[in-house]
């Protein structure tokens, strides 16, 4: 369909086919409609979540090189969608690509198994979360030529996740400044209105959500209560963990912050699933935990306005 | 030069009045910092606007304060990039043009004084010395000065280039939901101590920070110390090796936070991918370590989560063995490669210091030289 037509290696990472489902389902319908070819790393290990770097990097600067290699052996550039995911295989990259020694550390296990990471030459290999690769890579003019069903009218906060904001240096800030707007550039393209609000930028709290469930949770409900307070119809995020914190808990960040709540929390590819044509039920939304009856409300009053 | 228009979130508790927006135009070259726009602003408009300043180089950390959002130094900030970034903001947010005002506000997670002095006291200066941020060697002191290798204070030498301007504790975003958290700058001091060879209380440091449950498990790893900081000291990073000595140690923390990293790495290590059910039970009740005898705690945790469990089984997005009994979650068809990794990882044959960055090559002899620049760190003058 389309001469220059985007292929790339896909990983999901675990949340996305644990309790956020939906996510993995919207990017596959999503990436049929925007002409994507996903080719899934079903091999691929979880990238440690910071976790297992906190415990030991060099344990997780392997295992996330052994996903780059499984990656580099398709022959094409990575694509996830998680921003944990993003930030936790970026802080490896970085160490990996920093030292020829360490790397061949590295690849001295992976070798065993077939495998090895090649640092990318610049321009070359690279991972990218959807958010990036759909502005870098796709194009907002392309995307606004998909659009069948504008989001006219609904109201939509940006919700961006920790990890592909922060560190800049670590994240390609340098060569791509606008990384942190894309997620409004996006919500515009798709014809929806952004809410500017405090916690677009800020911490879901779920990092300590087993360790210190209130400050977590108050950080979730704060950033939730804030959107409503600026009139949000609902959120978007590229981030499963984030939706675990804003979506899956929301009922209990409501008891901490001690108000009610009831904000839809959209992944990223259903609110562009959304306005690709795509229905509210085939994009999972149904799972959520806070009602996404609203938004959908929103977008039938304005198609038929 | 240029003109800028930087608006001032000022408070004068003299007043009686609550803090008020004010904006000034002010007229200098992009490459001068937003702390000449202020002055020139106290010189030429208004001599009542207050901020901290000495050295106006980056060195005596006195005027951090909030730019655009962002925490920092107002001496460390070109005026110019601080335009670029206002114009950036507005223009995600549909207002777009040039020329929008600089937003400028005292540091946050602190009292104000006035405008833009902040009471660094209460919790900055608190929190420091909540982390007892002196020596502690054991034994007779030697003759003359502790000598020890160059080699060894590389690891601490990123946490000694603090020059306790509180960006970092402006920007915390735990702070923000838990204003008990002993902070980054705190703990990041923490680290100078605890990675430091002459200290001898290294186990007592670290047993005391895991156990205040404000302490190093309240880091919600969100990276914000990390880009506020002027002078890379990455606080989160010192966190985190505190973290991982604590755990080295053995260290049983209130927070549970040893036992869920604990639980995360045995997970990959058996299954290749997460098995979430499995890490909430073993960060609340570790079986791993062949007992299962859950906390008082652990049960509250539990039971708490029966709600959120219920939610997402009606909506579907649990329904599944996999996802509510712990240890059903499938492995990877190739999960001897994972632990072929976990093997090679654990032999540490070889050691590499991680937290270095930089260009291929350039990386040790670089921070060799650092450390050796560093010896003249103003908290063991004293020691030496």
């Amino acid at each position: 369909m389309m001469a220059d037509q985007i292929k790339v290696a896909y990983w999901p990472g675990c949340v996305s086919r644990g309790f956020t489902p939906e996510l993995h389902g919207s990017m596959a319908i999503v990436a049929e409609k925007l002409g994507i070819e996903l080719v899934e790393l079903d091999r691929a290990n979880c990238c440690g979540a910071g976790v297992i770097a906190e415990h030991n990097q060099e344990l997780a600067d392997t295992l996330n090189a052994r996903t780059f290699a499984l990656a580099q052996q398709t022959g094409l550039s990575m694509m996830n969608i998680c921003s944990t995911c993003q930030g936790a295989q970026s802080e490896c990259q970085q160490r990996l690509d920093a030292d020829s020694a360490y790397r061949a550390h590295i690849n001295e296990v992976l070798s065993g198994q077939g495998l090895s990471y090649e640092k990318g030459e610049e321009g070359g290999w690279t991972n990218k979360n959807f958010l990036w690769l759909l502005v870098e890579d796709y194009g907002l003019d392309k995307l606004r030529e998909q659009v069948v069903r504008p989001l006219s009218g609904l109201r939509v906060g940006p919700f961006y996740g920790c990890y592909i904001v922060r560190p800049k240096e670590r994240l390609g800030y340098g060569e791509h400044p606008d990384r942190d707007i894309y997620l409004e550039q996006v919500i515009e393209a798709l014809g929806g209105q952004v809410v500017e609000y405090d916690g677009a930028r800020k911490c879901c709290g779920f990092p300590v959500i087993t360790m210190n469930r209130e400050t977590s949770l108050r950080q979730a409900g704060t950033h939730v209560g804030d959107a409503i307070d600026a009139g949000a119809d609902c959120l978007v995020t590229p981030c499963p963990l984030c939706h675990l914190n804003l979506d899956m808990q929301q009922p209990e960040a409501a008891k901490v912050v001690n108000r009610d709540l009831g904000l839809a929390v959209l992944h990223l590819p259903q609110l562009v699933g959304l306005a690709l044509g795509a229905e509210p039920k085939e994009l999972g939304m149904s799972k959520h935990i806070a009602s996404t009856g609203w938004v959908e409300d929103r977008l039938t009053a304005g198609a038929t306005a | 030069m240029a003109e800028y228009t930087i608006k001032v979130r000022r408070f004068q508790p003299e007043s009686g009045e609550g803090p008020y927006w004010e904006e000034f135009g002010v007229d200098l070259d992009p490459s001068l910092s937003v702390l000449d726009g202020l002055l020139q602003a106290k010189d030429r408009d208004d001599g009542s606007l207050a901020v901290r300043c000495s050295c106006r180089a980056a060195i005596c950390g006195s005027c951090g304060m909030k730019i655009n959002g962002q925490s920092g130094l107002g001496c460390k900030t070109q005026i110019g990039e601080a335009q670029e970034l206002a114009d950036k903001q507005a223009s995600a947010t549909g207002r777009g043009g040039e020329g929008n005002s600089i937003v400028i506000e005292p540091m946050g997670n602190m009292p104000v004084i006035k405008d833009l002095v902040t009471d660094m006291e209460s919790t900055h200066w608190t929190k420091i010395r909540r982390v007892t941020p002196w020596l502690l060697p054991h034994g007779e002191p030697p003759e003359r000065e502790y000598i020890v290798e160059p080699e060894s204070m590389i690891d601490i030498t990123q946490s000694m280039a603090c020059i306790q301007c509180g960006a970092c504790v402006s920007s915390c975003l735990s702070m923000e939901a838990d204003p008990g958290f002993i902070g980054p700058a705190a703990l990041a001091k923490a680290y100078r101590f605890v990675g430091d060879p002459r200290d001898a209380e290294t186990h007592e440091r670290l047993h005391d920070l895991a156990d205040d449950p404000h302490g190093i498990y309240d880091c919600t790893h969100c990276f914000s110390c990390v880009d506020a900081c002027p002078k890379g000291v990455a606080p989160m990073d010192q966190i985190m090796r505190l973290r991982r000595k604590a755990g080295e140690e053995g260290i049983e923390d209130p927070n549970s936070g040893h036992d869920h990293e604990i639980a995360f790495v045995k997970i990959i290590e058996k299954k290749g991918t997460l098995d979430e059910s499995l890490l909430l039970q073993e960060s609340f009740a570790p079986g791993v370590k062949g007992k299962l005898k859950p906390s008082k705690r652990a049960i509250r945790e539990m039971l708490g989560s029966i709600p959120t469990a219920i939610r997402g089984i009606k909506t579907g997005k649990m329904r599944s063995l996999s996802k509510l009994i712990p240890g059903v979650h499938h492995k990877l068809p190739d999960q001897d490669d994972v632990k072929a990794i976990y093997a090679h990882a654990e032999e540490h044959s070889e050691e590499f210091n991680l937290y270095i960055k930089g260009e291929e090559g350039e990386l040790v002899d670089d921070n060799v030289e650092k450390g050796i620049e560093r010896s003249t760190d103003p908290d063991t003058a004293e020691a030496k």
